[in-house]
């Protein structure tokens, strides 16, 4: 289990996070909404350990672990991915070049050329991304939804235990919207997701355990689907 | 063996996106022949011979007889000479003060064998030697303790190709006796003439070994001229002289030097490259330096080019503690192009002085100059250019770009663009970028499971792609895993 047990998180020396905790299992979705500018991708970057937010209160910890101030690596190492809501751009990297040396970093393991591009290939394809992508540089010039595959690319290749998605369903296309549901979905099977979403849309292709609503960086409401549902129908304004 | 080598490489690259340490593996293998009599020491005939430190007539007339050059080169050199001891250094650019004239040793037989021995190659060296999995033998040449490799054997079958259509590769030293004729019209003549600087005039004067390549009208050569012999200690001497002509409307690529750190004892490289372009010719001239710590290397590489001719240039620089290097293009016909990708790795100790110069002498000439710059651990940088437009070069369009990044708070990037231009009718931009890492970037690379240091590397071999992609892969895996090696321990 990834447990948050009441977290503070500060960027440029402003509180942003002011006590958050939340349990992520195996096996299950948990949903993260809320207003632009609550502090949703704070949290995830913060957990992840960007060096632009600082954790100054509070646990992280893995399987009853601490790893709060772990380095972004070694986060990795022990299972823990980031879908980012805005991942830069790694000019002169090649897609196949990254991901190949990304696998052999958390699995410890020099991943031969030939059999990780044909692995490569197989699970392009599966996404429905072009496998002209892999010989592009990371993000470099990658519209909003090309950058959102490549995620979830990572994620079925790295097969973390568990997934931080920061608005992984945003910009997609209806057809793309379905592959990456559904990838979310199967991929929940065998591990915990935090699914940061501003949409329901996702919600139809895949039902969150839990739903959380995160306003001025403290939980403000938890539920099932149907929270997300008034939410869709009223929005915030009445939450607090 | 060659051709076959050739086609598996093409092959690799065909189902491989990228290069990397795998890659290298797989090269190497290839490369490098298992049959170990390639390195069996080139002919052992030559008296040995090692001059005393310092510069003279005495010692100039002495190399001389020894190549038993006509009296035409003699004198040639004699008057280099004579301007060299009148002409002052230069007082702009790094400081040179270390240089010690007197306390170098201008000629050494390449066979002469130099007496020391492989513990007295510096630790670092063999360092890097390991880390970049070097054979053995290799390592002993580029230590300049071992023996020549004699790369003859297994180049010799391309050669007799070559010769048939009429394109000659030779040593320097050896063409001089076999086209004197075109040597002597073209031999520090139109291009690099003998006065053009202090450190062009020693070089006229002691120059040793080399290369020479002529390519007759209409003739392409298909691959690189270069990897079979990059081993040959007389082209990687101090004082070597390059001179390629690229007759009208003919194509060649040419690769010197090469990326694994070459010990020299003596502290001055001053070579000397002539590029002639005729009408409609390319020529494409890629070099990679790293020559040990303890040298200054004072190049001058130049390129005459003719009406629609095209010139490449692509320069590596991650070696010397001093380098001072502007390869030059002088557009004199019509249409003529020039394209400049440079890239300099300045570390401890290290001021990499380099840029690039094109004189726009004709109308409608383009230039494109791309500088790129790494410094780290306190190393310096600096960009140094010039383009030049003159009068008659209407129309002439010239893009400079200078991307620098540095790595931490004690190193130093520096830019000094100059443009001139005489004529109104023409374009001429320049654009600058200093950056660092960002931290969104090492960020997003170490969520991946990279190391902040395989971050910092991955991300500056980025970087430097648009450079190594450009070179034989071979060239390029070492190139990229040599800069790996010097990002090591930019960790603070
Ligand atoms: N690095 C930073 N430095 C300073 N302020 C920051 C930084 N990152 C975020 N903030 C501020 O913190 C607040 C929360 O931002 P955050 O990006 O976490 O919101 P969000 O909930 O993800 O919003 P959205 O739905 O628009 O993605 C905002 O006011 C933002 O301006
Ligand atoms: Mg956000």
């Amino acid at each position: 289990m990834l447990e948050i047990k009441d977290l503070h998180i500060v960027a440029d020396g402003k509180e942003i996070i002011r006590g958050v905790s939340l349990r992520i299992q195996k096996g299950r979705i948990v949903a993260l909404m809320g207003p632009n500018g609550s502090g949703k991708s704070s949290l995830v970057n913060g957990i992840m350990g960007h060096p632009h937010y600082a954790i100054t209160q509070g646990h992280i910890l893995l399987h009853d672990k601490d790893i709060t101030h772990m380095p972004p690596h070694e986060k990795a190492r022990n299972g823990i991915f980031l879908s980012m809501q805005h991942a830069p751009a790694l000019p002169g990297i090649t897609v196949s070049s990254f991901l190949r040396n990304a696998c052999s970093a958390l699995t410890g393991k020099t991943l031969p050329v030939l059999s990780f591009q044909n692995m490569l290939e197989i699970e392009m394809k599966k996404l429905g991304i072009d496998i002209e992508m892999a010989g592009r540089h990371v993000n470099e010039g990658f519209s909003g939804g090309e950058k959102k595959r490549l995620d979830a690319l990572q994620l079925v290749l790295f097969k973390p235990q568990f997934a931080l998605l920061d608005e992984t369903d945003a910009g997609l296309d209806i057809d793309a919207l379905k592959i990456v549901a559904e990838t979310i979905k199967q991929a929940s099977a065998v591990m915990g997701i935090l699914l940061i979403t501003h949409y329901t849309r996702i919600l139809n292709y895949l039902t969150p355990d839990e739903v959380h609503v995160l306003q001025d960086g403290i939980i403000t409401r938890s539920g099932g689907k149907e929270l997300a549902e008034e939410i869709e129908k009223q929005g915030y304004k009445n939450e607090r | 063996m060659a051709f076959f080598t050739v086609n598996a490489l093409d092959l690799l690259r065909y189902v491989s996106y990228h290069i990397d340490a795998y890659l290298y593996d797989i090269a190497r293998s290839i490369m490098i022949p298992d049959d170990t009599s390639v390195y069996d020491k080139a002919d052992t005939a030559h008296e040995r011979y090692r001059a005393g430190f310092g510069v003279s007539e005495d010692l100039i007339r002495e190399i001389s007889r020894q190549k038993n050059e006509p009296v035409w080169m003699l004198e040639k050199r004699l008057r280099a000479f004579a301007l060299f001891l009148e002409t002052p250094l230069p007082q702009w650019g790094p400081d040179l003060s270390g240089l010690d004239l007197n306390k170098i040793t201008y000629f050494v037989r390449p066979d002469a064998g130099e007496s020391k021995s492989w513990e007295d190659v510096p630790e670092d060296i063999k360092r890097t030697f390991d880390r970049l999995g070097i054979p053995e033998a290799e390592r002993t040449s580029l230590g300049g303790v071992g023996a020549q490799y004699d790369s003859d054997v297994v180049y010799h079958n391309i050669k007799d190709e070559w010769a048939r259509q009429g394109v000659v590769f030779e040593n320097m030293d050896t063409a001089v006796q076999n086209y004197p004729d075109l040597i002597r019209k073209h031999f520090m003549t139109s291009c690099v003439p003998i006065n053009d600087h202090k450190f062009a005039m020693l070089h006229a004067a002691v120059w040793s070994g080399g290369t020479f390549i002529y390519v007759p009208p209409g003739i392409k050569v298909l691959f690189p001229l270069q990897a079979y012999f990059r081993m040959n200690a007389e082209r990687g001497g101090q004082f070597e002289h390059t001179l390629i002509i690229a007759d009208k409307g003919s194509e060649v690529s040419y690769i010197e030097g090469c990326s694994a750190p070459r010990y020299m004892t003596s502290a001055l490289h001053a070579g000397c490259v002539e590029l002639f372009v005729g009408e409609g010719a390319t020529i494409r001239y890629s070099s990679i330096e790293n020559w040990s710590l303890n040298t200054y290397n004072l190049n001058t590489k130049r390129a005459l080019v003719e009406k629609n001719g095209t010139i490449e240039w692509i320069n590596g620089n991650m070696g010397s503690g001093t380098t001072m290097l502007y390869p030059c293009s002088i557009l004199v016909g019509e249409g003529a192009r020039s394209e400049s990708l440079g890239i300099a790795v300045a570390g401890p100790g290290q001021h990499q002085d380099t840029g690039a110069k094109v004189i726009h002498v004709a109308p409608r000439t383009r230039s494109i100059i791309r500088a790129k710059s790494i410094s780290r651990g306190g190393g310096v940088a600096s960009y140094r250019g010039l383009v030049r437009v003159g009068k008659r070069a209407d129309e002439t369009i010239s893009h400079v770009t200078c991307d620098a990044l540095i790595l931490d708070g004690a190193s130093q990037s520096h830019t000094y663009p100059f443009i001139k231009t005489e004529n109104t009718n023409s374009e001429v931009s320049h654009e600058a970028r200093t950056g660092r890492i960002g931290d969104d970037e090492l960020f997003y690379a170490m969520s991946r499971g990279l190391s902040e240091e395989r971050a910092i590397q991955m991300i500056v071999g980025g970087f430097v792609e648009e450079v190594s992609k450009k070179l034989p892969l071979e060239y390029a895996v070492e190139f990229n895993r040599l800069i790996d090696l010097q990002m090591e321990g930019a960790v603070a």
